[in-house]
């Protein structure tokens, strides 16, 4: 089991003790469930039901539009009551389209498509077809639509499933409790899924600090000679899946490639674990583990919870506040994002809920750049923070973007590094964002100079077909009036 | 010696002479620096900069006989590009950056006369004579040409909304810290 370096990274505090020993609790089905037509990247999923309706778990409420997109269920069986505008778990606070079902406290199942028998035996399309209609995504973070990434095998050649159970941010404990208490069930679900894939082989990359995890695993996947299991060392973006990569095979991604390109498609264990339940017993995606954590908690928690119950119920179960929470995030606190309301649904991204206190947080005053290259040396993506950080302040954005601000990942390691704490990862989400914006609109320009050329030639036939029209019509004129002259 | 200086001479004759030849022959007639401006421009015709399109403005910025912040739909983007090609510094003093709009039609107003379907240049108005028209928001551009032929006043330019696909981040606000001494 050889590893491979990774370039920089840091080792933050992780306090993963406050949530690491316990057990994963249900969370009591709240009242109300807000389910965003959007909780993944694409194209939002379109209603499929009307205020009034009863509905029942696991039925499809709101269907995938377009290649790249996914289904909605509703977690538990009720009345819709509302289909409306909700603030979503976003940092902006701006709102989506969501729908709200009333629970009825029975929580009676719908009718699921049948499981499939042997999985190993049946075509890999029916395997993402199912992927599909359950409505899974990547819930590690990211949330790309599951079984777009598993169709990768029919235009790719793979050879490994790397499974991602680094879960390298600091207090997130819910990959790691799925993995002690669901072993198997993530085992089958990644055998499930090489199947889908094509791929002969499955990694399964799990970080040193959770040794039980670990052993767990590896006693579970002793079954299977194609499965390995490999601890690798604590260093945080470790999780992120270009460097998991880089770690396990010593494969770097090249910009603007996808891990696949080098035959390895990576997937987040909570994924795989959804899988397993849609292939074996046809049940969609309906609820994930959730962490919430973070000092101003009074019970950090590991909480399995229905998709669509709001992050209030969710703290409300774990006994509130215990201090003032200086900032609540959604995710870890390194990638997290703030949230800006309690009211905003838990949806299928949601890895953690953190409410984190002064002490916890860094809000200290930016002071000047002292050019002391820690950052420099501690880019995981081989970038040069400082000088980036620069040009994006004098609005140099397209020095940045020479720069490589665009393969940045955001990881924030810079930031968290910064003697000076400068927000540098702050000032790689605003120019990406902005690169992004200008790049969307010379793709609308172009179409608009296409449009107006193609209204040009049109315009230019019209004009033709008129004169031809005219020029026919002139000489059959000329030589009507002549016959009238002969004749009379 | 003789033979080299004389060798040399007789090649430098003979190529100079293709050049100028060459020169005079094969000339381009445009400017390629109209070229150049053309492709900078958003190419949709409007005319709003008051030439009859976008190569008549170019033109006319080529041979500096035009301001370079005549362009409506391309906006402040526009002029920083114009400014970069030509060596000139862009003066945007006079110039209200108002961010990306497009087109929106009260349709209570509309009494569907088509006079905006055929002023629009990039067929972003859908409707017929006396029905009620409507804007493809994803083909306008924002030239506001229909705004000012609409006889009910029913179009009104709006600013693209912000949704959660096309937020981002701010530019963090940071204060310089006062020190002490």
């Amino acid at each position: 089991m050889k590893l491979y370096p990774i370039r920089g990274g840091i080792h933050p505090e992780y306090r993963k003790e406050l949530a690491s020993e316990k057990a994963i609790v249900v969370l009591p089905m709240p009242h109300s469930l807000y389910i965003p037509l959007q909780q993944h990247i694409g194209a939002p999923a379109e209603v499929l039901v009307k205020e009034g309706d009863r509905v029942k778990k696991g039925q499809m409420i709101a269907r995938s539009q377009g290649a790249v997109s996914a289904p909605q269920h509703a977690s538990t069986s009720g009345t819709i009551k509302a289909i409306t505008e909700v603030p979503a778990p976003h940092p902006s606070g701006l709102p989506q389209t969501t729908i709200i079902i009333e629970a009825d406290g029975l929580d009676e199942w719908g009718e699921l498509p049948p499981s499939i028998e042997d999985p190993f035996v049946t075509d890999p399309a029916e395997l993402r077809a199912r992927v599909a209609q359950s409505g899974i995504v990547g819930m590690g973070g990211a949330a790309f639509p599951a079984a777009v990434k598993l169709g990768l095998g029919a235009q790719k050649k793979l050879d490994t499933l790397l499974l991602n159970g680094a879960e390298c941010e600091p207090y997130l404990t819910c990959d790691d409790r799925l993995m002690r208490e669901y072993a198997d069930e993530i085992i089958d679900g990644a055998r499930i899924m090489a199947r889908a894939l094509g791929t002969p082989r499955i990694v399964i990359g799990i970080e040193e600090n959770k040794p039980q995890a670990a052993e767990i695993m590896t006693r579970a996947a002793a079954a299977f000679p194609m499965i390995e299991v490999f601890t690798v060392p604590v260093q945080y973006p470790m999780g992120s899946e270009r460097h998991l990569v880089q770690a396990i095979t010593g494969l770097e991604t090249p910009a603007r490639k996808l891990t696949a390109d080098l035959g390895i498609v990576v997937h987040n264990v909570a994924t795989t674990r959804a899988v397993h339940h849609a292939v074996r017993f046809g049940r969609p995606l309906l609820a994930r583990v959730v962490t919430v954590s973070g000092a101003a908690i009074r019970t950090p928690n590991n909480i399995l919870t229905p998709i669509g119950a709001r992050v209030t119920d969710l703290i409300d179960f774990c006994g509130g506040f215990v201090a003032r929470p200086e900032s609540i995030v959604n995710g870890g606190p390194m990638m997290g994002q703030p949230l800006s309301s309690l009211e905003a649904p838990v949806v299928k991204g949601t890895s953690g809920i953190l409410a984190l206190t002064a002490e916890e947080i860094n809000d200290k005053p930016t002071s000047p750049c002292i050019r002391c290259g820690t950052c420099v040396t501690i880019c995981p993506c081989g970038l040069s923070p400082l000088d980036m950080a620069a040009f994006i302040k004098k609005d140099k954005l397209d020095v940045s973007a020479k720069l490589g601000v665009m393969d940045c990942v955001s990881c924030g390691s810079c930031s968290w590094a910064c003697p000076s704490h400068i927000p540098l990862v702050h000032y790689f989400n605003y120019a990406k964002g902005v690169l992004r914006d200008l790049d969307a609109e010379t793709r609308k320009s172009d179409r608009i100079k296409s449009l107006a050329e193609v209204r040009t030639i049109r315009l230019e036939k019209a004009a033709e077909a008129k004169r031809a029209a005219l020029a026919a019509r002139k000489p059959a004129a000329q030589s009507a009036t002549a016959e009238e002259k002969v004749s009379a | 010696m003789f033979v080299a200086i004389g060798s040399l001479t007789v090649m430098g004759v003979v190529l100079g002479g293709l050049l100028g030849a060459a020169a005079r022959f094969l000339a381009v007639e445009e400017n390629p620096l109209e070229e150049e401006l053309k492709e900078l421009l958003p190419g949709s015709q409007c005319g709003q900069c008051g030439f009859v399109g976008c190569s008549q403005y170019a033109a006319a910025l080529a041979k500096g006989e035009a301001d370079i912040t005549l362009c409506a739909p391309g906006g402040k983007a526009v002029i920083e590009v114009l400014a970069k090609k030509l060596g000139v510094k862009a003066d945007l003093s006079g110039h209200e950056e108002k961010g990306p709009e497009h087109a929106f039609i009260v349709e209570d107003l509309c009494i569907g006369c088509t006079r905006c379907i055929r002023e629009c240049s990039t067929d972003a108005i859908m409707g017929a004579n006396k029905l009620m028209h409507t804007i493809i928001v994803e083909a306008c551009h924002g030239c506001a040409k229909c705004e000012k032929v609409c006889p009910t006043d029913a179009i009104a330019m709006v600013p693209v909304k912000v949704t959660l696909a096309n937020w981002h981040w701010q530019k963090p606000e940071v204060e310089p810290v006062a020190h002490a001494h």
